[in-house]
C-alpha cells in the first residue's frame, strides 16, 4: 500500500517522530532486556519480597543522590565468615570457635542499619554465641550472647538494650566515639571488627555468619520499604505497561473498527443497535467500573485488560469511525465490488477497513499511552495486579508509605518519569504520523 | 478597436515547486483579449489551463513559484503590482474568476445571496443593503428567481449553483470574467442554458470572457477567438472561424477529427499517445512524438509564428521555410 | 401503466432477447429517523425494453432522470419495486444466492468516475484479482494469466508494469481502462456502462468509447451505454432510448433517433448540442425552460408537459401518453403528438 510506504518514508523528515521512535525503541529494548534478564516467574517471586532482599537497606535512595547531597553516602558493606579464618580452641566436651569479621568504614555518615545473619549447623544442641564489637580505637562493646538457631539473625540496630547502653541508636553508637547524648555525633572512620565467639557442643557443628552494615543508598533507583530494589519494578513495569497499552489499543481499535464498519455496511437495525449500545456505553464511566470489578472480584491485570477492551469496543470511537466510513460506503468502488458479487464480510474487511487504517494509525499510536496511564491509575488506586511489578504499583507503594512526606522523592519520580516518557514517545510519534497520514493538517 | 487590448499576456511562465523539481505548468504563454471579446482556452487535462487562470488572478497554491513575464491590463503592467493594490484595483474589480468546480465549493451554511454579495462587501466595502440589491440584480441577470437568494447551496440544483457562482463573478461588474470549466459537470441541457446566459451577458454588457474548457463543442459556443494549449504552451491562437474552419497546427487538426459529432458519417478518431510530463517536457516540439507530420526540425523548440492576422501557430511546418 | 402490453407488442425478437425488462419500477422511500416516510422517489417508473445478445443500446437523459437507478436495478444493486427482469430466460428476483452470484459474473459494470471506482489502496493487480477470487478462482497462475489478458485487451501494456501501479499513478483514461478490464474479467454476456466517459477529459472520451465498442463487438456483448450526451451515441451503439422523469419516452435505432427525433424532449436534447462551429457563438440555443421534473412529485399526465412547447392543453397534463406510439416503423414514442 503506497500510503503506508510513502508515510513510513516520510517519518524521517519529522524530528518529533524520530525522537518519539527513539524513545519507543528505548522502552522496547528495556522491556526485552527485562523479560530476558528476569523471567516472568522470577519477577513475580522477587516482587513478593522476603529473604532475597535481606542484604539491601530499607528505603535507600538511589546512588546518584550523592550528587545532589554532596559527599558520598554510606554504601552497604558485608562481611562473611567464609572469607576469614576461624580460630579453634578445644574445651574438651565443647569447642570454642572465634571468627573475626572486619569492616572498613570510610564514610562520613552512619549506616542505616546493622544486621548479623547466622546459620548454625548442628544435630541436637544449639551452639552458644557471644558477639562483641571492636572499634578502631580499640574499645570493645559486647553486643549479645545467646544460643543460635538454624537460621538466626541478630538485629543489632534494633537492640533496645544496646541502645540504652550506648546512649545512641546502635548503628550510630557503634560507629562513634562521641559522648552519649551528643546531638550530632561524628563518625569514627576506620576498621571495625565484629568478634563472634561460638561454643559448639557437637563434633560437626558449624556456624556461618554474615554481617551486613547497611548503607543509605542503593543502585540506580533505590529500594522501597520492603528492601526491594525498585529497579526490578521499574524494569519489569516496562513490558507490562507496553503490553497492556498495546493489547488494549489493538483490541479496542480493531474490534471497534470492525463493528463500526459492520454497522455502516448493513445499516438499518444493525446500525441502530450499535449506535444505541455505544450511546449507553459512552455514558458508563470506565474507571468506576474497573474499580468496582477490582474491589469485588479480582485485580488481575488480564481481567482488567479484558474489561477495558470490552468496554472500549462500543466507545466514542465507533461514532468517529462511522462518520469516516459512511462516505466510503457510498464509494463507487464498493458498489463495483457488490456488482461483481463480493460478500458483505469481504467488503467490510477488504474494502472499508483498509481505507481508513492509515488515518487510524496516529490515533492508535496516541491511544497506547492512555491505556498505560489507565493501568497505572488503577494500580495507584490499589487495584494493580497483585503479583506483577508495575510502575503504578511502585507509585501506589510510595503513596501508601507517604514517600514524599519522608523525602523519598525518587520513589515517585522514577515511575512518574517513565510514564511520562512513554506518553511523550507515543504522543510525538502519533502527532507526526497524524501529519503524515492526514495531509489536511499538513501545510505544503 | 482602438487603444491597447483589455488584457495582454506576454511570455508568462508559472512553475510549481515539487519534490521532483520545478513543474512549469505555464511555459511562455502569449495571449490578448480585447474588449467585449471572448477567448476560449482549450486544452486537455493537465495542460495548465487552470494554472493560467490562477496566475491571472493570483490565487496560486503555496508551492507556486513567482510567475514571470508580463500581464498588462489596459496597457498597464499588473503582474508586478503589490498584493494590496492588486486586491483593491484588479481582483474582482476588473477581473473576476469562476473557479473550476466552484459550484461545489459554495459554503454550505451561508445563504447563497450573501455569498453572491460577498465580493461587493469585501472588494468594494459596500453596505449590506446595497450589496443585497446588487446581488438580486445579478441573480436576475443569470436567470434565477430572486427568492433563491435566501436559500442554502444544497437547496439549489447543479445548474442553479453554477448560475449562482456566475452571478458572484458578475456582481462587481468586472471587465473580464474568467470561467474555468463552468459547464463540465453539468448535463447538456443545463450546459446549453448556461452558455445561453453567457452569450446574452456578453451581448448586453460588453464584458470580455476567458472561457477555459477541454470540450471543443462547448468552446465554440462562446468563442470569438480560441487559444489551444498543449503541455503548458499555447500552440495555436486564432479567430473562431479560422480555428474551427481551417486550423493550422497538426494538433488542432487531429483534435477536430476527434470530436464526436451528431451528423457525420465518419466515426471520430482519438489522437494516439499521451501528452508529455510537464516535469521533463521534450526539448523540441512538445507534440512531436504524437504528430504525424513531425520531421527533423521538430527536435528543436518551435517558435510562435504569425500564420495570419491575429493567428499564431507554434509549429515548424508554418515557419518560413518550414515543410508545409 | 400498460407496460406489459408494450413488451408484448415489441415481441418479435424476444425469444433471442438476453435481457427483458418489463414494467420495471424502482422507487426509493425517503425516511426520517429510519422509519417515518416522508416521500417516494420514483426513480425508475415503468420502464420496458429488451436487449438482445450482442446488441448495444444507449440510455440518454438529463441528470436525475433515473438512468443510474435503472442501471443499478439491472445490476441487482437495487431491488425493483415492481416489474420483471428476465436475463437469459430466468427471472432475476427468483434467483437464489448462488445463481445471483453467477448472474453478477454475467454482467460487467463500468462506472462514471474511474478514480472512485478503483479502491485507492490496492494495486491494479490486486484490484483485478478481486473479482476472480470472489468467483472462486484459486490458482494464482490462472488469475494472473486472465488479468494479463484483460489488461492487454484494454490496451494497457506492458501488463506487468501497469499491474504494479496504484490507481492514482494512472491517468484518467488508464483508470477507466482498468475499470473496463475488471468488467470484462469474468467474461460477462452484458456490460452496463454508466456515463463511462463523462468524467474524462474530452481528448480521451473517444478513445474509451472506441475501446468499449471494440470489446463489445469482439465478445458480442450486450451493452447498455448510459449517457447524457447524445453526440457520443452515434457510431457506438445500435439503438438508443431516451429517458425522462423515470420513464422511457422514445426508443429507436440510433440513426433514426438522431435524424428523425419523434419526441419533443429528444428534439430539445438534439438542439441543445452542436458540432463545433464558429457560428455557434452568435446564436442562443433553444433550451426547454424550467427544471428537470421532480421524481417525488412528478408532473401529471406527460411528465414533459410543463416544459414542452407543443403541449396540448386538456390532454397532455391529464393523461400519460402510452410508451408505444409508432409514428415511424422503428420508433416507439410516448407523446400524444404521435398518437
Ligand atoms: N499545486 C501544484 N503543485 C504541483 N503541480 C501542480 C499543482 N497544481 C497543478 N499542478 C500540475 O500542473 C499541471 C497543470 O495543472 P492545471 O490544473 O493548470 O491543468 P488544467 O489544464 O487546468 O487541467 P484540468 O483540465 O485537469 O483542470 C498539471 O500537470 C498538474 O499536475
Ligand atoms: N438510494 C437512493 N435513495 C434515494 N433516492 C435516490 C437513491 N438513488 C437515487 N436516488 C434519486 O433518484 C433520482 C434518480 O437518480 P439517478 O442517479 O438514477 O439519476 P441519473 O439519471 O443517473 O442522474 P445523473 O446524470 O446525475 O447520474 C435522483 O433524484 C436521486 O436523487
Ligand atoms: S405528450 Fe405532450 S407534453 Fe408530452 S412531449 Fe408530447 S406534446 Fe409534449
Ligand atoms: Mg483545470
Ligand atoms: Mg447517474
Amino acid at each position: 500500500m503506497t500510503r503506508w510506504r510513502d508515510g513510513l518514508a516520510q517519518i524521517r523528515r519529522y524530528p518529533s517522530a524520530v525522537v518519539g521512535l527513539l524513545i519507543i525503541a528505548l522502552l522496547l529494548a528495556t522491556a526485552i532486556y527485562a523479560v530476558t534478564a528476569i523471567p516472568y516467574s522470577e519477577a513475580q517471586k522477587l516482587w513478593r519480597g522476603g529473604d532475597a532482599w535481606q542484604e539491601l537497606p530499607v528505603n535507600a535512595s538511589p546512588v546518584w543522590t550523592d550528587r545532589i547531597r554532596g559527599g558520598e553516602a554510606p554504601r552497604t558493606i558485608t562481611a562473611s565468615s567464609d572469607e576469614v579464618a576461624v580460630e579453634r580452641e578445644d574445651l574438651g566436651a565443647a569447642r570454642l570457635e572465634t571468627t573475626t569479621l572486619e569492616v572498613d568504614f570510610p564514610y562520613g555518615d552512619f549506616p542505616s542499619e546493622i544486621n548479623l545473619f547466622l546459620e548454625a549447623e548442628f544435630e541436637q544442641r544449639q551452639p552458644f554465641t557471644r558477639v562483641h564489637w571492636r572499634r578502631p580505637d580499640g574499645q570493645e562493646i559486647p553486643i549479645e550472647a545467646r544460643r543460635v538457631g538454624e537460621r538466626d539473625r541478630f538485629s543489632i540496630s534494633q537492640d533496645r538494650q544496646l541502645e540504652s547502653r550506648l546512649g545512641f541508636a546502635p548503628q550510630i553508637g557503634l560507629l562513634t566515639d562521641a559522648e552519649p547524648g551528643t546531638a550530632e555525633p561524628d563518625v569514627l572512620q576506620g576498621t571495625y571488627q565484629l568478634v563472634i565467639e561460638t561454643v559448639h557442643f557437637e563434633e560437626d557443628a558449624r556456624l556461618h555468619a554474615d554481617l551486613v552494615v547497611y548503607g543509605q543508598v542503593h543502585g540506580a533507583f533505590g529500594t522501597d520499604h520492603q528492601r526491594r530494589d525498585l529497579a526490578v519494578a521499574l524494569l519489569w513495569g516496562t513490558p507490562v505497561a507496553l503490553a497492556f497499552g498495546l493489547l488494549a489499543a489493538v483490541g479496542t481499535t480493531v474490534t471497534t473498527l470492525i463493528i463500526a464498519a459492520t454497522g455502516v455496511w448493513y445499516g438499518g437495525w444493525v446500525d441502530a443497535v450499535i449506535q444505541r449500545l455505544t450511546e449507553v456505553n459512552i455514558i458508563l464511566p470506565l474507571l468506576p467500573i474497573l474499580v468496582m470489578i477490582g474491589t469485588l472480584y479480582s485485580t488481575s491485570i488480564w481481567l482488567m485488560l479484558g474489561v477495558v477492551v470490552v468496554l472500549g469496543i462500543f466507545s466514542a470511537g465507533i461514532k468517529m469511525y462511522r462518520s469516516m466510513l459512511l462516505p466510503i460506503r457510498q464509494a463507487p468502488y464498493i458498489e463495483a465490488a457488490r456488482a461483481y458479487g463480493a460478500s458483505g464480510g469481504r467488503i467490510i474487511l477488504r474494502y472499508m477497513v483498509p481505507r481508513i487504517l492509515p488515518v487510524l494509525i496516529p490515533t492508535f499510536v496516541t491511544l497506547i499511552p492512555t491505556y498505560v496511564f489507565l493501568e497505572a491509575s488503577l494500580a495507584v488506586l490499589g487495584l494493580g495486579d497483585p503479583v506483577l511489578p508495575t510502575w503504578g504499583k511502585v507509585l501506589h507503594d510510595a503513596q501508601a508509605q507517604s514517600a514524599l512526606y519522608h523525602g523519598f522523592y525518587y520513589w515517585v519520580v522514577s515511575p512518574a518519569a517513565l510514564l511520562m516518557l512513554t506518553g511523550l514517545g507515543f504522543a510525538m510519534l502519533g502527532f507526526a504520523l497524524d501529519r503524515i497520514f492526514n495531509p489536511r493538517l499538513r501545510s505544503l | 478597436m482602438a487603444g491597447p487590448p483589455l488584457l495582454e499576456i506576454e511570455d508568462l511562465r508559472l512553475g510549481y515547486a515539487t519534490e521532483r523539481g520545478t513543474l512549469w505548468a505555464v511555459d511562455g504563454v502569449n495571449l490578448e483579449v480585447r474588449r467585449n471579446e471572448a477567448l476560449t482556452v482549450l486544452g486537455e487535462s493537465g495542460c495548465g489551463k487552470s494554472s493560467l487562470a490562477r496566475t491571472l488572478l493570483r490565487t496560486l497554491p503555496r508551492n507556486a513559484r513567482t510567475p514571470s513575464g508580463q500581464i498588462r491590463l489596459d496597457g498597464r503592467e499588473v503582474l508586478g503590482l503589490p498584493e494590496e493594490r492588486f486586491r483593491r484595483e484588479v481582483r474582482w474589480v476588473r477581473i473576476a474568476l469562476v473557479m473550476q468546480a466552484a459550484m461545489n465549493a459554495l459554503n454550505p451554511v451561508v445563504r447563497v445571496g450573501e455569498q453572491v454579495a460577498e465580493p461587493l462587501r469585501v472588494h468594494q466595502r459596500m453596505g449590506r443593503r446595497e450589496a443585497q440589491r446588487r446581488a438580486a440584480a445579478a441573480f436576475e441577470e443569470v436567470g434565477i428567481a430572486t427568492d433563491f437568494l435566501r436559500r442554502y447551496p444544497h437547496e439549489l440544483s447543479g445548474g442553479m449553483r453554477q448560475r449562482a457562482v456566475l452571478a458572484m463573478a458578475l456582481v462587481t461588474e468586472p471587465d473580464l470574467v474568467i470561467l474555468d470549466e463552468p459547464t463540465s459537470a453539468l448535463d447538456v441541457l443545463t450546459q446549453a442554458s448556461i452558455m445561453n446566459v453567457l452569450k446574452r451577458i456578453k451581448a448586453e454588457r460588453g464584458v470580455s470572457f476567458i472561457l477555459i474548457t477541454h470540450d471543443i463543442a462547448t468552446s465554440s459556443e462562446l468563442a470569438d477567438r480560441v487559444a489551444l494549449m498543449y503541455a503548458g504552451q499555447v500552440v495555436e491562437t486564432a479567430s473562431a472561424e479560422a480555428f474551427f474552419g481551417d486550423p493550422a497546427h497538426p494538433y488542432s487538426r487531429l483534435l477536430m477529427d476527434s470530436v464526436p459529432r451528431l451528423h457525420q458519417e465518419q466515426p471520430p478518431r482519438a489522437i494516439p499517445g499521451r501528452p508529455p510530463s510537464l516535469l521533463e517536457p521534450p526539448t523540441g516540439c512538445r507534440f512531436a512524438d504524437r504528430c504525424p507530420k513531425a520531421y527533423e526540425r521538430c527536435a528543436e523548440p518551435p517558435p510562435e509564428v504569425a500564420y495570419d492576422t491575429r493567428h499564431r501557430v507554434r509549429c515548424w511546418l508554418h515557419h518560413p521555410g518550414g515543410r508545409r | 401503466m400498460s407496460a406489459p402490453a408494450a413488451t408484448a407488442a415489441s415481441a418479435p425478437g424476444s425469444d433471442s432477447a438476453l435481457l427483458e425488462v418489463d414494467g420495471l419500477y424502482t422507487h426509493f422511500e425517503l425516511r426520517q429517523w429510519g422509519f417515518l416516510r416522508t416521500g417516494t422517489v420514483r426513480a425508475v417508473d415503468g420502464v420496458s425494453f429488451t436487449l438482445d445478445a450482442g446488441e448495444a443500446t444507449a440510455v440518454v437523459g438529463e441528470s436525475g432522470c433515473g438512468k443510474s437507478s435503472l442501471a443499478r436495478t439491472l445490476l441487482g444493486l437495487h431491488r425493483p419495486t415492481a416489474g420483471s427482469l428476465h436475463f437469459a430466460g430466468s427471472e432475476l428476483s427468483s434467483l437464489g444466492r448462488a445463481d445471483l452470484k453467477a448472474y453478477r459474473a454475467q454482467v460487467g459494470y463500468v462506472q462514471q468516475d474511474p478514480y472512485g471506482a478503483l479502491p485507492p489502496f490496492m494495486e491494479v493487480r490486486r484490484i483485478l484479482a478481486e473479482p476472480l477470487i470472489v468467483h472462486g478462482i484459486r490458482r494464482r497462475a490462472e488469475r494472473w494469466q486472465r488479468i494479463q489478458a484483460a489488461l492487454e485487451e484494454v490496451g494497457l501494456a506492458p501488463a506487468t508494469e501497469i499491474a504494479g501501479k496504484f490507481p492514482h499513478q494512472l491517468s484518467g483514461g488508464q483508470q477507466q481502462r482498468v475499470v473496463i478490464a475488471r468488467a470484462l474479467l469474468l467474461r460477462p454476456a452484458m456490460l452496463i456502462a454508466d456515463e463511462p466517459v463523462s468524467m474524462l477529459d474530452a481528448s480521451v472520451r473517444v478513445e474509451i468509447l472506441t475501446l468499449l465498442h471494440r470489446v463489445q463487438q469482439e465478445h458480442r456483448l450486450a451493452l447498455l451505454y448510459i449517457t447524457h450526451d447524445l453526440s457520443t451515441v452515434r457510431h457506438y451503439v445500435d439503438r438508443a432510448m431516451v429517458m425522462y422523469g423515470g420513464r422511457v419516452v422514445e426508443q429507436a435505432p440510433v440513426d433514426a433517433l438522431l435524424r428523425h427525433p419523434q419526441h419533443p424532449y429528444t428534439e430539445a436534447l438534439l438542439s441543445a448540442l452542436g458540432d463545433p462551429d464558429a457560428a455557434n457563438a452568435g446564436r442562443p440555443r433553444p433550451v426547454p425552460g424550467g427544471e428537470a421534473p421532480s421524481l417525488i412529485h412528478p408532473p401529471s399526465g406527460c411528465r414533459y408537459h410543463p416544459r414542452c412547447p407543443h403541449a396540448m392543453a386538456g390532454r397532455c397534463e391529464l393523461e400519460p401518453p402510452p410508451p408505444d406510439f409508432r409514428p415511424r416503423p422503428e420508433h416507439r414514442v410516448a407523446c400524444w403528438l404521435r398518437e
